[in-house]
């Protein structure tokens, strides 16, 4: 059998996604990224191979994505998380029009077209407000862990407002917060409102067009879902795999490359065009 | 006269014409240098709708200190100086140019002791930033060298200019000749500045044509990034025979490689137009993120900060001084409205069939930088011109992070590329107003 993996080395966590040629998946994985970014990246293409029960030359094409595609060492080719997230997004919700993608550094709103290409995108500028770290940030100060604060939110009744989306400054914000005995539940659904307040600013600018999907490690964070359904008035398309959509699109650009490169070895499946030839090393 | 030349390999953009470029740049730094040990006269100007001609006349040498400033920037030396003058007050997002050439004054100084002479005297001739204003009154200050303030009315609409506003430009010019007149004690002669001003027609003409010939597959030079080798001619040697024979020469040579099929890249596939000036600390991190795209920028805006050439207007001998008032009013860059700028690159991409434009927005300089988000919506949801938006500055290396940049960048191309591929041209077709090419409506 041949197999095809997308690794995405995000600031925060990397994903690795593993593929057959008929586009199933196979295998996914999720680990921190750490200070080290090639190991990061082998260690999960590693697991997803392991995972799998397959055998490590069975992988054919690995597609490297997210900031450290460059250090993904069994990388073929390498492609930017926006192209990459636009195409798993369309993977999964082949009705995806729009992906807003919310990561540990970076938040990026995309419009996509119906194949799943990019036809415009924002992201937030060279700061961390907004995005991932804000929230990890935010969840510090009340002592709560990241994966809880998303259900804590949504039980707040009178969101507090705060004065800044600097992931710096909002420590001292919520302390101010606190010390007036805010209770936690309106702290933290204020700060869920103030980044997709934030965030609905960026996917106005590519403009918004149904369905809206969510990928990114933050569309775990049920409050974070429910406060970009309430800005935008429509429901987000969210599932298992939005974590992973990044990965996921890399495989599937991975498995365009194996077929292309031999296409009568996996009959039935369709060839898409190779559009990633001649990435290497850019 | 060149004429044998190759197209310079990948990464190494030195060429015939950059050669060129330094060396008339080369004179005339020597001269400044020269100046600066035997008290010539000199001036400082401003780049935008300068009237260089001017101090020409009465041979006194102009100094720039924004290409000061982007010097030390280019050759990352900008930063203690920056930091020196916010040392002293300058706010963190105050114009970097500006803190770049007060923080060198304050450190370095001027004259004997530095690369530039001590200025004779100090022309403040564009008033559209009033920090740029701020600037040359403080050097004015801090020099204690008189200051003539030139006031040109900013133009908020239309291509011509009222008679008023030309007379009150024409009015000033007078009195900056009169400040001439006393300061090198010759009488002000229009010959000579009728000739000083053929001299500069004469390289508007050849910067005019060699932009041109950019509207050519391949274009044989990168508009935005090697625009910088004839913008030094241009800007801060126009009126002198030097500059006048460089761009026929350079014309020559752009017109060699149009004609045998050379372009500024070995195989061109896109061709963008370019807003905004460029970050000079990572000049060539950031043309290279371009060229691995093999990206070759056809026009650009801030190669038209000094002046508007390639829309036809010309210094006149005829109307010397007229001429300069029009040109310092109306036939430059930035003292017209956004929505000159909007048809200026629309022109550019219709005309000069780009795929594409990038905008470069400039972290400490807010005025020229306002407004480009919604150029950016104008450009990618009313006429379906695929934009890039990027941020960092043109002097200051603090704001350039280069990962960021070229994941942009990179997502940029793709989506490009893509397109070409799936041939979604039919989907950006139908955004298209009426009244675009086809060149813009297929959004390549």
């Amino acid at each position: 059998m041949q197999y095809a993996a997308g690794v995405d080395i995000g600031s925060t966590q990397t994903k690795a996604v593993l593929m057959d040629a008929a586009r199933a998946i196979v295998a996914r994985t999720v680990i921190p990224t750490g200070a080290h970014v090639v190991r990061a990246g082998r260690r999960a293409l590693e697991a997803v191979v392991a995972e799998a029960g397959v055998k490590a030359e069975e992988v054919r094409c690995v597609i490297g994505t997210g900031y450290g595609r460059y250090k993904v060492e069994a990388g073929d080719a390498q492609v930017t998380e926006i192209s990459c997230h636009a195409r798993g997004a369309q993977f999964i919700f082949p009705g995806t029009r729009t992906v807003i993608d919310m990561g540990g550094q970076d938040t990026k709103a995309i419009r996509t077209g119906p194949d799943g290409s990019v036809l415009d995108f924002c992201m937030n500028d060279k700061c961390a407000a907004g995005t991932g770290r804000f929230l990890a940030a935010a969840a510090d100060v009340v002592g709560l862990s990241l994966e809880g604060i998303g259900e804590v939110s949504l039980r707040g009744t009178k969101p507090i407002r705060l004065t800044s989306v600097c992931t710096v400054f909002v420590e001292s914000d919520i302390m101010n917060y606190l010390a007036q005995r805010k209770s936690v539940e309106d702290i933290l659904a204020g700060v869920h409102q103030a980044i997709a307040s934030r965030t609905i600013g960026l996917v106005r600018r590519v403009g918004v067009e149904e369905e809206v999907t969510f990928t990114g490690g933050v569309a775990r964070n049920i409050g974070m879902v429910r406060a970009l359904e309430d800005k935008l008035g429509t429901k987000l398309n969210v599932g298992p795999e939005s974590h992973f959509m990044g990965a996921l699109g890399a495989a599937l650009f991975a498995v365009d490359r194996l077929m292309a490169a031999a296409p009568r070895e996996a009959a039935g499946v369709e060839a898409a065009p190779v559009w990633s030839d001649g990435l290497e090393g850019r | 006269m060149p004429t044998t030349a190759q197209p310079p390999a990948a990464n190494d953009y030195g060429s015939v014409v950059h050669d060129l470029s330094r060396e008339v740049m080369t004179a005339w730094m020597t001269q400044l240098q020269d100046a600066a040990r035997s008290g010539a006269p000199s001036a400082y100007m401003m780049v935008s709708g300068n009237c260089v001609e001017i101090l020409r006349c009465f041979d006194i040498l102009p100094v720039f200190p924004e290409i000061n400033a982007l010097q030390l920037a280019i050759r990352k030396k900008a930063l203690p100086y920056i930091l020196k003058a916010e040392e002293i007050g300058y706010a963190s997002d105050n114009c970097a140019y500006v803190k770049a050439d007060i923080g060198y004054t304050l450190l370095e100084g001027v004259g004997e002791n530095g690369l530039t002479p001590r200025p004779s005297l100090i022309v403040c001739n564009f008033v559209g930033c009033n920090v740029y204003i701020k600037w040359f009154e403080h050097c004015a200050e801090m020099l204690g060298v008189p200051l003539v303030m030139i006031d040109v009315p900013f133009v908020r609409q239309g291509e011509a200019v009222s008679t008023g506003d030309l007379h009150y430009v024409m009015a000033q010019l007078r009195g900056l000749i009169a400040a001439c007149e006393e300061l090198t004690g010759r009488k002000f002669d229009i010959d000579r500045l009728r000739e000083i001003v053929g001299y500069s027609a004469r390289a508007e003409a050849g910067w005019s044509r060699a932009k041109d010939l950019c509207k050519t597959r391949p274009a044989p030079f990168d508009c935005y990034f090697d625009s910088i080798n004839m913008m030094g001619p241009i800007n801060a040697l126009r009126g002198t025979k030097e500059a006048a024979d460089f761009f026929d020469a350079a014309v020559a040579h752009y017109e060699m490689m149009a004609a045998r099929g050379l372009g500024a890249t070995d195989e061109e596939q896109f061709r963008v137009v370019f807003e905004g000036p460029p970050p000079y600390p990572y000049y060539r991190n950031f043309r290279n993120l371009f060229a691995a795209w093999k990206a070759v920028c056809v026009q650009s805006t801030y190669s038209t900060v000094g002046g508007t050439w390639e829309f036809g207007f010309r210094h006149d001998p005829d109307r010397p001084l007229e001429s300069i008032a029009e040109q310092m009013l109306l036939h430059n860059l930035c003292n017209r409205t956004m929505q000159e700028r909007y048809r200026q690159i629309r022109r550019y991409v219709e005309e000069w069939q780009a795929d594409a434009l990038v905008i470069h927005s400039v972290k400490s300089c807010r005025l020229f930088s306002a407004g480009q988000g919604d150029m950016r919506e104008y450009f990618t949801k009313e006429l379906g011109v695929p934009t890039l938006m990027v941020e960092s500055d043109l002097e200051d290396p603090r704001y350039y992070a280069e990962a960021q940049m070229k994941n942009r960048i990179d997502a940029f191309f793709e989506s490009l590329q893509y397109k070409r591929l799936r041939g979604s041209a039919a989907e950006a077709r139908s955004v298209s107003p009426e009244g675009v090419s086809d060149a813009v409506r297929r959004g390549r």
